[in-house]
Parts: structure tokens; C-alpha cells; sequence
């Protein structure tokens, strides 16, 4: 079965890249494999693969969003995005930051729901003080922040600032064009990562989860 | 040779014409620090004309600028057609919730003609006055979002793309209504006085949508749009990639191309070389925490890739300098050119560089 695994997520890649919904289904319906296995053999190393192509530059982030979110909607099918089957502990959500550019949220979401995760969704365009009471209320211990203007990546210093404030230690996992533009720029914010493209988020995510059970 | 030897808009004519002028044009695209310049919010800055205009004149006079840029904010378009621009102390106004909610609203649109949208006038009398003071002595650069990267603010990425793949009737009324506004929004500027216009124009980008997506729709929507533009165009990647896609730019007309810093430069100058005149590509990220002396060895590092021979202009990747980016930054910018990139550039030989 372990080879064949390569041979399903060559098939659902060539599916995906050319978002062709329909295969991508039959491959989900016809692989047989079950469902954490499908995720860690088959879609993780795919949408791994693309985000990877991205990063290279020889995939597009419309690939990229239609195949996370392709995969996610598969998924969902046999494992809805609130189902206590998830990977669902330590408590992880995202937000865009005082913006409505939610794309890479939205990437990033489907990918992380996509390999098995529960992540919730803040939405966009929220305020600091706004954000940093959701997730002490929430008791979030890993909060996502995407962000696509240089203003609201600042401000993520004041999101920290904040969350010490009140007492919490969330870990912030930060992502978005400005930190593409500048590596050391999630530092200079007080983030303890950046996921510069949705697989690199998933794989912090996945070290903090393991870091935080 | 000193900076008087030519008028910038002699300068940059003979970059576009791929000859080596007096020194390498730089087109500083500050839009805020104008407001800076008077003291004033960033908000009450893009009010009113009048304040676009001292702030443009004074930021040429203080950097020896290459250009004028009376551009306000990226959502003015999106702002005129009923859309919400959020303003913020520290950075550039920015777009709000989309205005098309639901996909199925777009057959029902109705933009507004330019000349009765009051926030568009105000960018055509900056234009207009603009004109009147500096003549043909510098470029005054017009800005439009292109038909095919303005639904990323008019209904968001995600419903963008949702329909660029799934709702194909959707989304070619749409570009339609867009490509006719482009089109009247790029002549009015062009009409009050503007020299060029520069077509943003990142949804084309290889970053965004693949080659292969750009030739089925962003490249046949610049080809028709640039067509009924009646000036010069520059189209602008705002940061993202270009180089797949180059030689099909430079069929859409374009005589200009911005590029990303995510690109090496050299290797840009060799795809544009005698087809497209390249603008780029200092980060404007980094730019915020650079030094003088930083400033000077990126400024000297681009011109020693791409100054050679003409067809360079410097500028930021993104087209448009952060707020967060110091005045001694630009000026080291500004000062570095002015000794680095004079012509010939025989110290690039000499630097071994």
C-alpha cells in the first residue's frame, strides 16, 4: 500500500494544479485509504509539494488557494471542520490583523484543516485590543496572524504587548508579504515564528502542537 | 556631468529609448511623506488637491526626484465605485470590507463616471495644477489599478478567484465593466496632464496566477486595455514576479516594467533588454531599518546591474516608499544615485563589479 501512496498524490497533485475538482474527488473517493491515513501519506506531502512549487516560483498562489481549499472541502466531507476527531489541542486560531486582505488566511486555514487540524477563524480586519481579548477569553495558545500591509505587521509588537498584559503566553505564528520581504521582521515584532508560505505554517504549527502536548 | 545637464523628463526619455542619459533616473515613489512635509495626517493630507501638490513639488525639490507621483491611495477606484477606504496615522489608506458582497451582485453594477466621482476629480486638479508649475520639465505619473487586479478590492482574493475559475460569465462581465473604467480613468489623468500612467497590475504576476493564466486573461486584458490608453503605460508587478512572463509584457504595449526585488536584477536586464525599461527594484520593506550607508550599497548594487546602456530607472519594488522609511534613507537614496549613477558608469569596471 506504502507505494501507492506516491502514485495517489502524483494524481491528486496533476488534479489539483489544474483545478480539476472532479479527479481530485475520485481520487479521494477511489484511493480506499483511511481518512489519517489519506492526510499524512496523501494530502499533506501534495499540498506540501505545491506550497513548496510556490515558494520556488513555479506555482501560483491561485494554485495554491484552489488546491488547499479543494482539499479542504474533501475533507470536510468525511471529517467536518469542528469534528472531535481533529487534531484539535493545544487551542490554535487565526486572524488577519486591522486588514481585509484574507487570503493568506484563508490559504492557511485550508491547509491546516486539510492535514486534520481544528483551527479557529477570527476573521478579518480585527483590532489588537479586540484580538487580544478573544484569545484570553478563548485561552488560545497558538494564534496565527496574517497580515498584507506593513502597518499591521507592526502592530503585532502591540498584539504582544497586549496578550503580556493580560497574562497570556500565546504563541504567535506570523505570515503575510511583509515578512516575505523581510526575514528578520517576525523577530523584530516579538512573533516566536513565521510560516512564510501555508506549508511552513503547518509545519510550526505541527512542532508547537507537539512542543505544547 | 552634473544633474542640470538634463531636465528629468529629458532623462528618463533617453532611458526609455534605452540611450544612456547624464545619470540614471530615479523615480522616488513617496506618496505619504508628503504629509510629513506639511505636518499634516495622513488623511487630511489626501483631502484636498492643493496639499498632493506642495507635497509633491517640495519632495522634488528636497530629493531631486525624477518624477511626480500624484497618486493617492490604492483604493481610489474602489473608493469612487462605492467602496470603503479605512485611513490609518501609519501607513497608506487602505481598502475596507469589499463592496461586492455576493458574486451574483456583479451583473447589477453601475460605476460612476469619473468626472462625477469627487474623490477622482481631486486626483485630476492635483494633475492639472501639477502641470501648470512644472510643465515639461519632469514626468507626471498617473496610476490605475488594472481591470484584472481591481476585483481583489472590489470582492476580495478568495470570490475573486472563485469566480476566475468557476463563474467564467461572472467574471468576464466584470473585467468588462473594469476595462471600460481603466480605460476612462487612465485618459482623464492623461487629459489633466499626466505623462504616463503606471497599470498595477500584480494579479498578472507569476507570484499570483500562472503563466498560462496570464496568457488566457491578464495578457489579453492589458493588450485590449493598454490599446485605448492614449499614452505611455508602465505596468507595475507591485512586488511581485515578472520574469516568466516578460516578452508577453512587452507585447501589451507596455514601455515600462516594475519589478520585484524577489528577481535579480541583472538577470531582468537581459530579459528587458531593448523591448521593456525596467523600474525597480530596491526593497521598500527593508528600506525602513536601512542605513545611509545600507541605502548606498543597495543604490550602488542596482545600478551596477542594470544601469548599463540605459533603459533603468531606480525606484522601490513595490511602487510606493513606506511611511515607516526615514528621510535620510531617501536621502542617502537620492544622493547615492546622484554619485553612483552618473554616465558612463565607468567605476562598475573599475569596481570590478
Amino acid at each position: 500500500m506504502v507505494n501507492d501512496y506516491a502514485e495517489v498524490a502524483a494524481r491528486l497533485e496533476k488534479a489539483l494544479l489544474v483545478v480539476d475538482r472532479i479527479e481530485a474527488e475520485s481520487v479521494f473517493s477511489e484511493s480506499g485509504v483511511p481518512t489519517f491515513e489519506l492526510i499524512e501519506n496523501v494530502i499533506a506531502p501534495t499540498l506540501e509539494r505545491i506550497g513548496t512549487l510556490w515558494i520556488n516560483g513555479t506555482a501560483s498562489l491561485s494554485q495554491v488557494y484552489m488546491s488547499g481549499r479543494i482539499c479542504e472541502e474533501l475533507m470536510n466531507s468525511v471529517l467536518p471542520h469542528d469534528s472531535e476527531a481533529r487534531i484539535s489541542q493545544p487551542r490554535t486560531a487565526i486572524a488577519v490583523l486591522e486588514d481585509y486582505h484574507s487570503l493568506g488566511k484563508r490559504v492557511v486555514t485550508s491547509v491546516l484543516r486539510a492535514n486534520g487540524y481544528r483551527i479557529d477563524d477570527y476573521g478579518s480586519g480585527i483590532s489588537v485590543e479586540a484580538l487580544a481579548a478573544k484569545v484570553v477569553e478563548d485561552r488560545t495558545e497558538i494564534l496565527l496572524i496574517s497580515t498584507l500591509m506593513l502597518p499591521s505587521a507592526l502592530r503585532i509588537s502591540d498584539l504582544r504587548f497586549q496578550l503580556r498584559k493580560l497574562g497570556a503566553n500565546t504563541r504567535l505564528i506570523v505570515g503575510g508579504a511583509p515578512f516575505r520581504f523581510d526575514t528578520q521582521l517576525w523577530q523584530e515584532v516579538g512573533a516566536d515564528a513565521v510560516g512564510i508560505s501555508a506549508t511552513e505554517a503547518l509545519q510550526v504549527v505541527t512542532r508547537m502542537m507537539e512542543e505544547l502536548s | 556631468m552634473n544633474d542640470s545637464a538634463m531636465t528629468s523628463m529629458q532623462r528618463v526619455l533617453a532611458t526609455l529609448g534605452h540611450q544612456e542619459p547624464d545619470r540614471i533616473p530615479m523615480f522616488l515613489l513617496l506618496t505619504m511623506h508628503g504629509a510629513r512635509e506639511l505636518g499634516m495626517s495622513i488623511k487630511d493630507y489626501f483631502s484636498r488637491a492643493e496639499n498632493v501638490v506642495e507635497g509633491q513639488l517640495r519632495l522634488r525639490e528636497k530629493y531631486h526626484n525624477d518624477c511626480i507621483y500624484p497618486f493617492f491611495y490604492a483604493p481610489i477606484e474602489v473608493e469612487a465605485m462605492g467602496g470603503e477606504v479605512i485611513y490609518r496615522e501609519d501607513g497608506p489608506p487602505n481598502s475596507g470590507r469589499p463592496f461586492i458582497r455576493e458574486a451574483a451582485q456583479i451583473t447589477s453594477l453601475q460605476f460612476p463616471k469619473v468626472y462625477e466621482a469627487p474623490r477622482l476629480s481631486e486626483v485630476l486638479k492635483a494633475i492639472r495644477m501639477l502641470k501648470e508649475r512644472v510643465g515639461d520639465e519632469v514626468p507626471i505619473i498617473g496610476v490605475v489599478m488594472s481591470p484584472f487586479s481591481l476585483p481583489v478590492m472590489q470582492m476580495g482574493f478568495e470570490a475573486y478567484l472563485d469566480i476566475m475559475f468557476e463563474g467564467p460569465e461572472l467574471f468576464e462581465y466584470l473585467i468588462k465593466l473594469n476595462e471600460a473604467f481603466c480605460v476612462e480613468w487612465a485618459n482623464a489623468q492623461l487629459h489633466a496632464g499626466a505623462t504616463a500612467i503606471t497599470y498595477f497590475d500584480p494579479v498578472s504576476s507569476p507570484t499570483v496566477t500562472t503563466r498560462d493564466q496570464y496568457l488566457q486573461y491578464g495578457h489579453q486584458i492589458a493588450k485590449r486595455t493598454l490599446s485605448r490608453i492614449n499614452g505611455p503605460v508602465a505596468t507595475h508587478m507591485a512586488s511581485g514576479l515578472a520574469l516568466p512572463i516578460v516578452d508577453e509584457i512587452a507585447e501589451t504595449g507596455s514601455a515600462v516594467l516594475g519589478v520585484s526585488t524577489m528577481e535579480d536584477l541583472g538577470e531582468l536586464k537581459a530579459a528587458c533588454c531593448g523591448k521593456l525599461t525596467i523600474l525597480g527594484n530596491l526593497n521598500g520593506i527593508e528600506m525602513c531599518r536601512w542605513t545611509p550607508e545600507e541605502a548606498e550599497r543597495q543604490v550602488k548594487a542596482a545600478i551596477a546591474k542594470a544601469g548599463p546602456g540605459g533603459g533603468y530607472i531606480l525606484a522601490d519594488n513595490h511602487g510606493e516608499i513606506p511611511w515607516q522609511v526615514p528621510d535620510e534613507v531617501v536621502m542617502a537614496i537620492s544622493e547615492a544615485v546622484r554619485k553612483w549613477g552618473r554616465y558612463p558608469l565607468d567605476w562598475i569596471d573599475v569596481a570590478g563589479s
